[in-house]
């Protein structure tokens, strides 16, 4: 046995202070290991949801003590069979704070700041702070933002090897009833969220007319409520999923339209889940997929051992299944892919810049249009939009990058030669000759 | 990988508010796909397109429809296109602005198109839905009614359905339902 101080972290300790042969490469055992871990590694959980709840308990139990959690909701009384760590005192206070308090109130030593807001609120520096970020969402919309966040710091080096400490992990889980999954993201070496989307299958969408006209399930007739009712009464106003109001409204009329149609079964909790597409949570599945998580989290960060590679799914509807599955990175993923490095002079223009694209062997593309950090550069088509941005033809793309000297560039057009011309969207890495070293920062100081 | 953070956590404290990058626009998958749609988009000659947020914001749009043929001939009718950050995972959500007399389309401007609900599939575009919706004006068709009663007008009585979606272009009741004129 070791001679480390007898710890609450005791069988923490069978981890982390002995070596092994399972382990991950570049695992050092020893207490400087387990304390490494509570001074120099922040994990941000997003979500305090059933999830978020379990994966911020279990990771403040796993030897983590700087521990943040973003989430924009507040406490709903039917959040409470599941959402163990809040009270019915709690309706109505936002889900992050209370969480936090209460895991902190529980487990010494843990330090959980709280972040009550949406994840688009937060500046990128915020999300760069932190050394892994662990997911416990349920909407698509959300993992993607997140992940197209966590990718935009992956930088690559000139043979398309990402650099080791830009790379920010990721570790999703999702449950939704008795199904779950969980999964390790680390950019540039696994699938990113966006390389494996088609995993997520498309939301059930009802024909409008079939909800107009012959509804047949309680889930018409809520649909009908939402989609169609809703317009037709409050001309104007947008619905808001998470206003209780609008919410009631929506149940009250799905319940008249069950009525009239002689429909059984619409609840209030059916109406937000067919709202919100979310399938009812079982407190058991979360602890299910929120433990591997929090353990995947730590043997990422420690090296104690082989980490999941890289997609687990649980399926509890009939009988028990779990499975392993390795899926592969999509090279020419836009989100998280390397992209093709493209080196140019800062007096090159954007005109020039689309002709070489014709020329480039790895590209071949013409037709091309060029977009950057969310603005339009050139535009092909329609003419209207050809219109507007033809006259950045002619000034330098550096210019029009805002002088930053190394960034992404996103641009479409057709790919290839002759008649096996095909339409693509590739990502490119433009880096700017001879202003090397010189940070963005730097250069507006120094004009 | 606890090597790498303790040693980034160091240069951190060393090196705070050195080097402050500011927020920057994130650009999501979506809308590079979108991106992509739009500059290969090839209208008809009876549709336009406008951005009334300018060049930049792509993500909401307006498509102008001016049937050359059939019972909507001389009509303009309006579209409000708004595309989600998952894009084309989920389809874009479009609503005729345009009151109007249809049967696939209700007075609150909600369109009954099978590629913007139930058959959407990514790999269909914003193409597609456009000539989708210039079709809904050629052939209107009274087995996917979102007007109830102008789906019936159009199965039972043809020669009334012209008659009545003339008057509403031009501006006038349709029963006890007022519509602007649109020609
Ligand atoms: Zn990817």
């Amino acid at each position: 046995m070791t001679a480390a101080t007898p710890s609450r972290s005791r069988d923490l300790d069978k981890l982390l202070l002995r070596p092994g042969h399972l382990v991950g490469p570049n695992f050092e055992p020893g207490p400087e290991l387990r304390e490494d871990i509570k001074e120099y590694v922040k994990v941000l959980v997003v979500g305090a949801g059933g999830l978020g709840c379990e994966l911020l308990k279990d990771l403040a139990l796993s030897g983590f003590r700087n521990l943040d959690v973003i989430d924009m909701d507040r406490i709903e009384v039917t959040n409470l069979n599941r959402q163990f760590l809040f009270r019915l005192e709690d309706v109505g206070k936002p889900k992050a704070e209370v969480a936090a308090k209460r895991v902190m109130e529980r487990v010494g030593g843990v330090n959980i700041m709280s972040h009550f807001c949406r994840i688009e609120d937060k500046p990128l520096d915020f999300y760069s702070d932190f050394s892994i970020i662990v997911l416990g969402l349920d909407s698509i919309e959300a993992r993607s933002y997140i992940n197209a966040v966590a990718c935009s710091f992956l930088e690559y080096d000139t043979d398309d090897n990402p650099r080791e400490e830009t790379v920010k992990p990721m570790v999703d889980g999702g449950t939704e009833g008795f199904k779950g999954h969980a999964r390790i993201i680390m950019p540039g070496t696994t699938p990113c969220f966006e390389c494996t989307i088609w995993l997520f299958p498309p939301q059930v969408k009802f024909p409008l007319c079939t909800l107009a006209e012959t509804p047949r399930t309680a889930a018409h007739c809520i649909e009908y409520a939402h989609l169609i009712k809703w317009d037709e009464v409050h001309s104007g106003k947008t619905f808001d999923p998470d206003n209780p109001e609008h919410m009631q409204w929506v149940y009250s009329e799905a319940v008249k339209r069950a009525e009239l149609f002689g429909i059984p079964g619409v609840t209030y909790s059916l109406t937000q889940g067919v709202v919100k597409n979310i399938i009812p949570a079982i407190a058991s599945t979360n602890a299910i997929i929120s433990a591997a998580c929090a353990l995947e989290t730590l043997k990422i960060i420690s090296g104690c051992s082989r980490t999941l590679t890289n997609y687990l799914t649980y399926n509890g509807v009939e009988g028990l299944h779990t499975k392993v599955t390795e899926f592969v990175r999509d090279r020419e993923c836009l989100v998280c892919g390397p992209g093709v490095l493209i080196e140019l002079d800062t007096s090159i223009t954007l005109r020039k810049f689309i002709d070489l694209l014709e020329g480039h062997p790895g590209l071949l593309l013409s037709r091309v249009s060029v977009t950057h950090r969310g603005k339009n550069l050139y535009m092909q088509a329609p003419p209207v939009l050809e219109e507007m941005t033809r006259s950045n033809l002619d000034v330098p793309l550096f210019d029009l990058m805002d002088k930053i000297p190394k960034d992404i560039v996103h641009v479409n057009g057709m790919a290839g030669k002759g008649d096996k011309k095909q339409s693509c969207l590739r990502k490119l890495r433009v880096v700017f000759n001879g202003i090397d070293g010189v940070t963005d920062v730097d250069m507006a100081g120094g004009a | 990988m606890i090597k790498l953070f303790k040693v980034k956590e160091k240069q951190r404290e060393l090196a705070k508010n050195a080097n402050g990058k500011g927020p920057v626009k994130k650009q999501s998958a979506g809308e590079l796909r979108l991106h992509k749609d739009i500059s290969e988009l090839n209208l008809p000659k009876t549709c336009t397109i406008s951005f009334p947020n300018g060049k930049d914001d792509l993500m909401n749009f307006e498509i102008t429809i001016r049937p050359d043929d059939g019972y909507y001939l001389g009509g303009t009718f309006l579209f409000s296109f708004q595309v989600s950050s998952i894009y084309p995972h989920e389809p874009p959500k479009v609503k005729c602005k345009t009151k109007v007399y249809h049967p696939n389309i209700d007075l609150e401007g909600n369109v009954c198109l099978n590629i913007l609900r139930e058959d959407w599939k990514p790999v269909l575009n914003i193409n597609t839905v456009i000539y989708g919706l210039y079709h809904l004006f050629t052939e209107p068709n009274y087995e996917d009614p979102l007007n109830h009663d102008a789906a019936a007008v159009l199965r039972e009585n043809p020669k009334m359905f012209q008659t009545n979606v003339q008057k509403a272009m031009m501006g006038g009741y349709v029963g006890q339902t007022y519509f602007q004129r649109c020609m």
